[in-house]
């Protein structure tokens, strides 16, 4: 009896002795990524120098879209600074669920590269701050090319892609020509089907808003990707994403990969070289853009800390603390987000992609065009293109794997979004 | 004659080679994964270093120091205890109630009880999420608790009527006679003859508890987090951090695994409950 008494009494004081915030401490939801992983620890120079002390929530990147969203949409206050992406920092500025983000002068706002700036604003004001961006390029080996002879330029030609693909594949040997993400998801497969739609001067809607997956330019795209990853990727593609080809290419199985440019700081493997990413003969090239960046959920009662603290964690001041980190260094910086980083010689020397990677960022560009009326490379920053992507995805992998051909899948994918924009009101 | 002589050598030797065999196909992702917990992330994903490499506890220095794991820990052990104790609290009077005094109903009553088992989570996932804010309940240790003993109510019930159903009516009979109440009835005859069966339930209802991810992870931000959720923020989308999610993990399961190897005779009693009748 005494046991339970104890147990009761010990379960009492447990559920009582939640720890209810104060204004000292901040929640922070957080992509589990190495950029995010490394702040843990350069942070703690953060609490002791201000007092503040810092609650990590580190999520699953699926799990933390869920948690913001339903937190930020319905006011619950569970965090003071989350972690967002791109797609979203646009849509909830305008839909009122983050603050406006406003420094002071030291912060030096213009020195963030204009791309991520303009990814993460609504009509000029910023809603997010960029912790670290990202665009696509092509790493390729160069030992593997040069011994079949072929070469790959900046901005090469998707046929020379092809066919430098072709004569690196070596699959006796455990070489794939090409590896590319296939495994379905709005941001797995599609964020690298999309650049290269887009480089086929593809759209996902027209003016009106409508899908396009019906035209010939998606056509062609698909039916392309399908080719080069079916005949000159690895087995089993339409289950691969980021993490799965970069084991891959870190075993020495990959000719080429064409995919975010934090993968560059990844890799193991000699003889890597890098491209700007593949076009098709129109001014869009096959490049993304991408930033994780930190906002304040709208009504936040710590608001003010928290501003303070997503200024210090996207300076300049940060990045030379992570640079001198004895932990870490300068091939550990976060990258993609100010252009004073790719002026720092140490990073220079540590970082062999750098200039390629500004190169690749400065050259997306997410604004609506008159070929996409919609702001985003990879996505459209609706709120519906989760589902819309998701729905596409699907199908994209089912042709991939053989499972229907592409003109079915795309049929099935413009049927599947023509009826998530019509119910979602864009048109009757 | 060769068919006997056939048939024991396969007991002598085949059995033993089989059990084995399934045992090390079932042992080695957890062997696997202690083994990548002492890699760092870059060695675990190199072949060369697949079994031979240096062994290095950074990983488990860097989750204590980092990653706040006794917290989680702690959390767990608040929430799996609490719930489990929750869980019998209602579970063996209300097992009793159907195994003793049964109504035309009771069959229902316990299918019913079943059949919630069969509806997805993710179907109420945001009803619960905004219910739960909206009263305040999130992220506490009382929403987790509820949800983690609502959860096992109905396997705990439907394992404590088959045990309470192999006890002699007349047991309980001759204390009602004797002028015992209810739960006196339950308090000194039931649960010290039905100690064994209360106990394996109580161990899976635990397992069940500690392993469960699905909720725990939606529910809690900081102060209700379970181990699950510490696992669950060490996959990286982009980054392959093996050697670091292997110790997570390690540290995570250990605690569990520990107590079933201990009361592993308890568990298979309770896991093949009414298989030999």
């Amino acid at each position: 009896m005494s046991f339970t008494k104890a147990l009761c009494a010990a379960s009492a004081i447990a559920l009582m002795s939640g720890a209810a915030a104060t204004a000292e401490s901040l929640t922070i939801a957080i992509v589990n990524n190495g950029h995010m992983i490394n702040m843990q620890t350069v942070a703690k120079a953060y609490t002791e120098e201000t007092g503040v002390e810092l609650n990590w929530v580190s999520l699953e990147e699926g799990v933390l879209r869920e948690q913001v969203t339903s937190d930020t949409a319905t006011g619950g206050g569970q965090y003071d600074i989350i972690n967002i992406g791109m797609q979203e920092a646009p849509i909830w500025g305008a839909a009122g669920w983050i603050e406006p983000l406003n420094f002071s002068a030291d912060y030096d706002v213009d020195d963030i590269l204009p791309a991520m700036r303009n990814g993460l604003s609504h009509e000029g004001t910023l809603y997010a701050a960029p912790f670290y961006g990202e665009s696509s390029m092509v790493m390729y080996r160069k030992d593997l090319a040069d011994a079949a002879g072929v070469t790959i330029a900046d901005n090469d030609s998707w046929d020379n892609v092809k066919a430098a693909a072709a004569a690196i594949h070596d699959p006796e040997n455990g070489v794939y020509g090409a590896c590319l993400r296939g495994k379905p998801g709005w941001g797995d497969n599609m964020a690298f089907i999309t650049t290269v739609v887009n480089s086929f001067g593809g759209a996902w809607f027209d003016a009106d808003m409508k899908p396009a997956l019906d035209s010939a330019e998606w056509n062609a795209a698909i039916n392309f990707y399908v080719d080069l990853l079916g005949n000159y990727g690895p087995p089993g593609s339409e289950g691969n994403s980021f993490n799965e080809i970069l084991a891959l290419y870190n075993e020495g199985k990959c000719g080429m990969w064409i995919d975010a440019t934090i993968a560059a700081s990844f890799l193991d493997v000699d003889g890597v070289a890098y491209a700007q990413s593949p076009n098709a003969g129109n001014p869009v090239g096959a490049n993304w853009l991408w930033a994780w960046a930190m906002a304040i959920p709208a009504g936040s009662p710590n608001a003010e800390a928290a501003g303070a603290f997503i200024e210090w964690a996207t300076s300049k001041d940060y990045v030379q603390a992570v640079g001198n980190h004895p932990d870490f260094g300068w091939d550990s910086v976060p990258t993609g987000q100010r252009a004073s980083t790719y002026a720092i010689p140490e990073f220079q020397a540590a970082a062999g992609f750098a200039a390629a990677e500004l190169a690749a960022i400065d050259s997306a560009a997410p604004g609506a065009t008159d070929m996409k009326p919609y702001v985003g490379v990879q996505f459209a920053a609706i709120p519906e293109f989760p589902e819309v992507g998701s729905a596409v995805a699907q199908e994209m992998a089912a042709a991939l794997s053989g499972a229907k051909s592409v003109e079915d899948a795309l049929a099935a994918s413009q049927a599947a979004a023509d009826a998530i924009m019509r119910e979602a009101g864009y048109y009757e | 004659m060769a068919i006997v002589a056939q048939s024991s050598k396969f007991s002598t030797y085949g059995r033993p080679v089989l059990a084995w065999g399934v045992g090390l196909l079932f042992f080695f992702p957890i062997f696997w994964m202690v083994l990548t917990s002492f890699k760092t992330d870059a060695d675990a994903v190199k072949p060369e270093h697949l079994i031979f490499f240096t062994p290095t506890f950074d990983n488990y220095l860097n989750m204590t120091d980092n990653y706040d794991y006794w917290r989680f820990a702690t959390n767990s052990v608040i929430s799996a205890v609490s719930a489990t104790a929750f869980t019998l609290f209602v579970s063996v009077p209300a097992a009793y109630a159907m195994a003793f005094n049964p109504s035309r109903s009771t069959k229902d009553v316990l299918m019913w009880m079943l059949s919630t088992k069969m509806l997805p989570a993710a179907a109420v996932l945001y009803p619960m999420i905004f219910l739960a804010k909206s009263i305040g309940l999130y992220d506490t240790h009382i929403l987790i608790i509820t949800v983690l003993s609502l959860i096992n109510l109905p396997i705990a019930i439907w394992m404590l009527f088959t045990y309470f159903k192999e006890i002699p009516k007349d047991i309980i009979e001759a204390g009602k006679m004797d002028g015992v109440n209810t739960w006196g009835e339950i308090k000194e005859i039931l649960v010290p003859l039905a100690w064994g069966g209360i106990a394996s339930t109580a161990l899976l209802v635990f397992i069940f508890c500690w392993n469960e991810a699905y909720w725990t992870v939606r529910l809690t931000t900081i102060d209700a987090a379970t181990l699950s959720k510490l696992i669950e923020g060490n996959r990286a989308p982009e980054g392959l951090f093996f050697g670091r999610l292997s110790a997570v993990s390690t540290a995570a399961v250990g605690p569990i695994v520990v107590l079933g190897w201990f009361c592993q005779k308890q568990l298979v009693q309770g896991l093949t409950f009414g298989a030999v009748k």
